[in-house]
């Protein structure tokens, strides 16, 4: 059943891809002969370079034409480059960007207008989330949420039910103190203590990290006091501390392919990380407190206002995020799921198991979490939230400190 | 290095000139011809440096003056402020912080690499066997990128499981947090940089050591002066040129920090380590406030300025040209 189904999706896909290629190939071709576009991407980095290549490859069959230079830089680097390369007007033609990031750019005018031939071809929220003003400046490449993965064989030895979608804050900690084990080295739980977990622990606990008219913050709540001794709770008791190695890159990833990490809160985009591992695994919607709430990435790519070839590098942009090529290459890899509009090819990502519970990506869509975005300051924001939640975690302030020091700051930057 | 370089070149230059103009104004045609020559000759050796001198130090700096003025974020074009960067800077409680943690590493790693650059050269130049490998052995680390070093250290220092803790663990010392403590991270800083350098203020006092006149010692050892007294009384005062140098390059160096900071805490815990060129990075990469950036990179600049030249007026005092 599930062989026919996915060569029937690939028959369409094919049919489809031939028919849009054509079209591109013709418009870009035809008008200035041979062009090269450039494209600089961190989406790929860390394990889907080859299946980036292979839907760039796609394109360029579809559009003899339009020959599509690669770059790709780790993510830590991508946004200092990025900004390099805009300042010094030698960014690519077409660039990843992130949805924090898209109001920044967008208002400074860096992002070309984007007309796509098929718009109906992406999921819309997401789409529309890449708007301002009705125009449309960058298509979304991806959208991923944030789940609970966990390590059964642990749960197994330990005698702890697994979690599941009814869970709330705690049960995770009760879980987590069973299976800490520092004799053994294995740890409960792993929760970055950083911006990004914290807006969303706050949301999960009712609060609101911005006011109403978004420029001031409104964290220093007794929901957000709460949230913060949450999130850095867990570091020396469940998780391991500063000293111990937590929060140096690839920490936690690392502890848990040893299987010596009961639970991991990241992202779906290490399914094919976890592939291989020699222990069961599985995923659950990240239990909330007062509500759940889970966060939501997007990636997208814009086209520069500047590049020389608006044409091909628009078709490109459009390929990269839309085409069939795509969402099957990403459906396959167990990469950040495409913005597809296209129900069917989500449904068959359901059945490709490993981890078993895929429903779980697609209910944490339910109860969404999205980042503060601010006008101004944006970078200077999660830095200094992620900064003082550290200070908190490692001892040297209480959690009300941090947050008093972290609202004051943050209103400081962003012009509160 | 290459500004460095430059000015050697530039005062090569400056020395080399004055005699042919000491010998007068040129009496006849052949000898203006032979100036105008030489003058020439002059320029053409010192252009290899004069050019990217040019172009990758004063353009950029002439640059930054301008963008001091201006709010730039990288993106938008820029918009003229005039001072207004400065006056922000002066009342920002931050400014007085990043030069703090700066002055703080110099304070520490001075005195630590200098002496540790001397004790090395004074043992490299005595009849030790293999001091030839010894002496390239030392300068290894200074020839090596900061970003290998860092990681090196970072690992070594690690306060889990790295070498160091590892090592005092066996005498029953719970070694400190290295660069996750606040209180250790520019000790930790300060502990790297002098191992890196170390080999570098020993080559420039090596040579200053080997220019001494062996005579003079045997002279003061004749007359009764013991080890400790020959280097206070002979060797130190007759390095003191060496040691200006090393002084001089090193404050400079040391105020303009950054790979180390960048590669081994970012600034951090808790900023810490943030120090004024890692702040200069950050305003500008992370933060889009180039206007801001370049005004405290001509901050640094003018900083700088008056400490190199308050050493130079007063090397008078105690550096021994001989």
């Amino acid at each position: 059943m599930r062989t026919t189904a996915l060569a029937g999706v690939g028959i369409v896909a094919a049919t489809a891809l031939a028919l849009t290629g054509c079209s591109a190939g013709d418009s870009s071709g035809d008008a200035d002969g041979p062009v090269t576009i450039t494209y600089t991407n961190f989406i790929s980095n860390g394990g889907n370079e080859e299946n980036l290549q292979a839907i760039v490859d796609a394109f360029e069959e579809e559009n003899p034409d339009v020959t599509v230079e690669v770059t790709t830089l780790p993510y830590a680097d991508y946004g200092t480059a990025l900004q390099t390369d805009l300042a010094a007007g030698t960014v690519s033609d077409v660039f990843d960007i992130e949805y924090a990031n898209f109001a920044q750019y967008q208002s400074n005018g860096v992002l070309a207008e984007l007309d796509p031939e098929d718009p109906g071809a992406y999921r819309q929220s997401v789409l529309e989330a890449y708007q301002a003003d009705g125009t449309q400046y960058a298509l979304p490449s991806s959208f991923s949420t944030v789940v609970l993965f966990y390590n059964s064989d642990l749960f197994e030895a330990a005698g702890v039910e697994t979690p599941t979608a009814d869970w709330t804050w705690a049960d995770e900690q009760a879980a987590a103190e069973q299976l800490t084990d520092e004799g053994a080295g294995v740890w409960g739980d792993h929760q970055n203590v950083s911006f990004y977990e914290f807006y969303k622990v706050l949301a999960q606990n009712g609060g609101e990290f911005l006011d109403e008219d978004g420029t001031a913050v409104a964290f220093n709540s007794p929901e957000g006091v709460e949230a913060a001794e949450w999130l850095v709770g867990k570091s020396g008791t469940v998780m391991p501390t500063i000293e111990q190695g937590q929060g140096t890159p690839d920490n936690d990833t690392n502890l848990f392919l040893d299987g010596k990490l009961a639970m991991l809160h990241t992202g779906i985009w290490l399914f094919g990380a976890f592939a291989d591992v020699p222990f069961g695994w599985d995923i659950a919607v990240e239990p909330g407190n007062a509500q759940q709430a889970s966060a939501l990435f997007s990636n997208a790519v814009g086209v520069s206002a500047g590049s020389e070839h608006q044409e091909a590098a628009a078709a490109f942009a459009e390929f990269l995020t839309s085409s069939d090529v795509m969402v099957q290459t990403r459906l396959d890899a167990g990469w950040e799921l495409p913005a597809t509009s296209d129900e069917a090819a989500l449904n068959s990502y359901l059945t490709l198991g490993n981890p078993e519970n895929r429903q779980a990506v697609f209910d944490s869509l339910e109860n969404v979490a999205l980042p503060p975005v601010v006008a101004e300051g944006q970078q200077e924001m999660q830095d200094i939230m992620t900064e003082e939640l550290v200070e908190a975690q490692a001892g040297r302030k209480t959690v009300e400190e941090a947050l008093d020091s972290a609202e004051d700051r943050i209103n400081a930057a962003i012009g509160g | 290095m290459t500004a460095l370089i430059g000015e050697a070149a530039a005062d090569v230059g400056a020395d080399a000139g004055p005699p042919a103009s000491r010998t007068g104004p040129p009496r006849s045609p052949g000898r203006r011809a032979r100036r105008a020559r030489y003058t020439l000759t002059v320029l053409a050796f010192l252009l290899p440096s004069a050019v990217p001198l040019l172009l990758f130090v004063l353009g950029p700096m002439v640059a930054a003056a301008w963008i001091s003025l201006t709010e730039w974020n990288l993106l938008a074009p820029a918009e003229w402020v005039g001072l207004e960067n400065y006056a922000n800077l002066l009342t920002d409680p931050e400014t007085a912080d990043v030069f703090l943690h700066t002055l703080y590493y110099i304070v520490g790693y001075l005195p630590l690499v200098y002496v540790g650059g001397l004790a090395i050269a004074l043992a490299l130049n005595t009849a030790l066997r293999g001091r030839t490998v010894l002496r390239g052995v030392y300068f290894l680390p200074v020839i090596t990128s900061w970003i290998v070093v860092a990681l090196v250290w970072r690992w070594l220092l690690n306060p889990s499981n790295g070498v160091v803790n590892s090592v005092l663990a066996w005498f029953g010392i719970d070694g400190p947090g290295w660069w996750t403590d606040p209180a250790w991270a520019m000790p930790s800083i300060i502990l790297a940089s002098a191992w890196k350098d170390l080999g570098f203020v020993m080559v420039i006092l090596l040579a200053g050591l080997q220019a001494i006149d062996p005579e003079l010692l045997d002279a003061a050892r004749v007359d009764g002066a013991g080890w400790w007294r020959r280097l206070f009384s002979v060797t130190l005062p007759l390095l003191s040129p060496a040691t200006f140098f090393v002084i001089v390059i090193s404050l400079i160096n040391g105020f303009q920090v950054f790979d180390q900071v960048y590669a081994m805490t970012g600034g951090g815990p808790g900023g810490a380590t943030q120090v004024v060129v890692q702040q200069i990075y950050d305003l500008t990469f992370r933060y889009g406030r180039a206007g801001e950036a370049s005004a405290l990179s001509w901050l640094l600049f003018v900083v700088i300025l008056a400490v190199t030249v308050l050493q130079i007026r007063g090397q008078r005092k105690w550096v021994n040209y001989g």
